[in-house]
């Protein structure tokens, strides 16, 4: 939202134009979505980077919902992805391949993780969430490993096997199909978490991050929003998982990783927290400049992230969407218009 | 010093031996208020007295090691803050505790939002709750602020980030106003303006403030409690504490600006 539309809708006064103002889609964020199609057609041959992308779109975009709009720190957020992933490929391998309702049982599962854990996060914050997080990732994954019987264990889930879309459409080699399917469940609940956060929910969410402290004092219960928010991220988290496993037909214990907890921080904080679009754009920037410079020299590869990393947060502290997003209203002072004079105190 | 005076009225806050300390450090012994509904009270006292800790124990951030606290025939000594902000036991803050990325009009939307139990629900957009939006509105309007009310908190004067303060409180239907040195760091000729604001409002709401201006205490308090070194020293009219030897002695230092200079 830029303070020169602000401007003009404060004049047409009332409380109302403002809030609806910012609630409004625009042109921008249509561009945007059109533009995830582009690859069918632009680059038919990465399609499959491409799910992946969506992929790793919606996992940050689970994250944005907790970091970015309700300030809790999380460094093993894969948890809640690596559930989902098993909960979908334990399904699939034990009969019942239907990618769909294997998706929902995911979700469901990891929601529900999120809601048990939920209580033990809104105690606590900072330093500490950061250790219990980091704490509830480890143990899960050294559960996982230990479960072998159920997981695999070290090598792996061996044997997933996902039925055609609506019983129709096969997942192919090139992507086709897995980018469909990724991109349809990121757009799906993107729109979800966009109604959230423009929710009277989502206004106390915005209130925790600005000052926590103040919340019960107006008679807010912080730690049930944050219950509500950290369970919904869960969901959201696991679907991601689940999407993975059911596209690339395997689960590893890396999908519980601290690596994957670490990646999809470094994702969020590359795009900007707090704007939504800014993890899309983080996990594209991050996939693609992963598959780029692999490709270049693999061993090599963390050199030119943890260089990108801190280029970031020196010159753009907002992320890649902040800094275009001033850039945009550095911009937009320079053409004069008639609303700035209404926005002058 | 009795309280008898107040006890016809129906009594809106009390408190029942309400004891603190910190280590060695004795913050509250044995508080006993009894605060009659309607009444404007000021809380004065020298610095370290334990007037904010006070307004910390009867709102809930801070527990009391005994004591209980009434909030009419309740004993809410035992619940958390925001239910005691729902059964309209309400503060403000002495240093401006805001939400700085919001606008006044959200900040004031979110406060009725949480008291009418609708800050829960994430499935239904904010711009479909429009009576909220308006009474947040006809706050802010009350208090001088519509102007402004689409400008971040962190861009307001510092001024109207007091006057904020007091809107956050007021969307939340206080019964009992408990205002924290509410002119703090405001301009004499603001700090008029803003308790004016304070007197006007309805006479269904108990207030207590904490002041240092005792200009402003005068004018602004039907009645005065003294607090020393975290004790109740005594509790009557302005013209009762004016005339009070041990609170002269109290403020014998700072007679120049103190009780002395009033009469």
């Amino acid at each position: 939202m830029s303070s020169d539309t602000l401007a003009i809708a404060a004049t047409n006064a009332g409380p109302h134009a403002v809030l609806q103002a910012e609630a409004r889609w625009r042109w921008s964020e249509i561009a945007f979505w059109l533009a995830t199609l582009l690859p069918f057609v632009l680059t038919p041959d990465y399609l499959v980077l491409a799910s992946q992308v969506a992929i790793a779109a919606l996992f940050v975009l689970s994250l944005d919902l907790i970091l970015g709009f309700s300030g809790i720190v999380s460094l093993g957020h894969a948890a809640y992805f690596g559930f989902g992933a098993y909960t979908a490929g334990v399904v699939s391998v034990h009969g019942w391949g239907e990618p769909l309702s294997g998706l929902a049982i995911a979700g469901a599962a990891s929601g529900i993780l999120g809601y048990i854990t939920s209580f033990i996060i809104a105690r606590f914050r900072h330093l500490a969430l950061i250790m219990i997080t980091l704490g509830l990732g480890l143990l899960l994954q050294e559960a996982a490993n230990a479960a072998s019987w159920l997981t695999g264990g070290f090598d792996g889930l061996q044997g997933i096997h996902t039925w055609k879309l609506f019983g129709r459409i096969e997942f192919d080699l090139y992507g086709y199909a897995a980018y469909s399917y990724a991109l349809a469940v990121l757009f799906i609940v993107f729109l979800a978490a966009r109604r959230i956060i423009h929710s009277p929910f989502g206004l106390a969410l915005r209130g925790i991050r600005e000052n926590g402290a103040r919340m019960p004092a107006i008679g807010a219960s912080t730690d049930a929003h944050i219950r509500t928010i950290y369970t919904i991220a869960a969901v959201i988290a696991g679907l991601a998982g689940a999407l993975l496993a059911q596209t690339t037909e395997t689960v590893s214990l890396e999908a519980l990783g601290f690596q994957r907890s670490a990646d999809v921080l470094v994702m969020l904080i590359l795009g900007g927290t707090g704007r939504l679009y800014g993890g899309l754009i983080g996990a594209a920037v991050y996939m693609v400049a992963r598959d780029q410079f692999s490709g270049l020299n693999p061993q090599f590869w963390y050199f030119w992230i943890g260089l990108l990393l801190i280029g970031v947060v020196m010159f753009l502290p907002a992320g890649i969407l902040g800094g275009l997003a001033s850039l945009a209203e550095r911009v937009a002072a320079l053409l004069p218009r008639k609303a700035r004079r209404a926005s002058a105190p | 010093m009795s309280m008898a005076g107040a006890a016809a009225a129906a009594t809106a806050l009390s408190t029942r031996g309400v004891n603190k300390r910190f280590g060695s450090l004795v913050v509250a012994a044995d508080v006993e208020l009894d605060l009659p509904a309607g009444v404007r009270y000021a809380l004065i006292g020298p610095n370290g007295a334990g007037k904010t800790t006070l307004i910390n124990l009867i709102t809930g951030m801070l527990r009391p090691d005994g004591g209980r606290i009434l909030l009419g025939a309740d004993d809410i000594t035992a619940l958390p803050p925001d239910q005691r902000v729902h059964r309209g036991l309400v503060r403000t803050y002495q240093i401006n505790s805001l939400f700085p990325h919001l606008s006044a009009l959200e900040s004031v939307t979110l406060a009725v939002c949480e008291r009418r139990a609708v800050a829960g629900t994430w499935w239904r957009p904010l711009t479909a709750y429009r009576d909220e939006v308006d009474e947040a509105y006809a706050i802010l309007g009350t208090l001088n602020l519509a102007a402004v009310s689409h400008r971040p908190t962190r861009e307001l004067a510092y001024g109207q980030q007091r006057l904020l303060e007091i809107a956050l409180a007021l969307a939340a239907r206080p019964k009992v106003l408990l205002l924290d040195e509410p002119a703090a760091g405001v301009p004499r000729d603001e700090s008029n303006e803003l308790f004016a604001a304070i007197a006007g409002l309805s006479r269904d709401i108990t207030v207590l403030f904490i002041e240092h201006d005792m200009e402003l205490v005068f004018r602004f308090a039907s009645r005065i409690i003294v607090m020393v070194g975290g004790r109740v020293l005594t509790e009557g009219t302005p013209a009762e504490i004016a005339a009070d030897e041990r609170v002269r002695a109290v403020y014998l230092g700072e007679r120049k600006r103190g009780v002395g200079s009033v009469r």
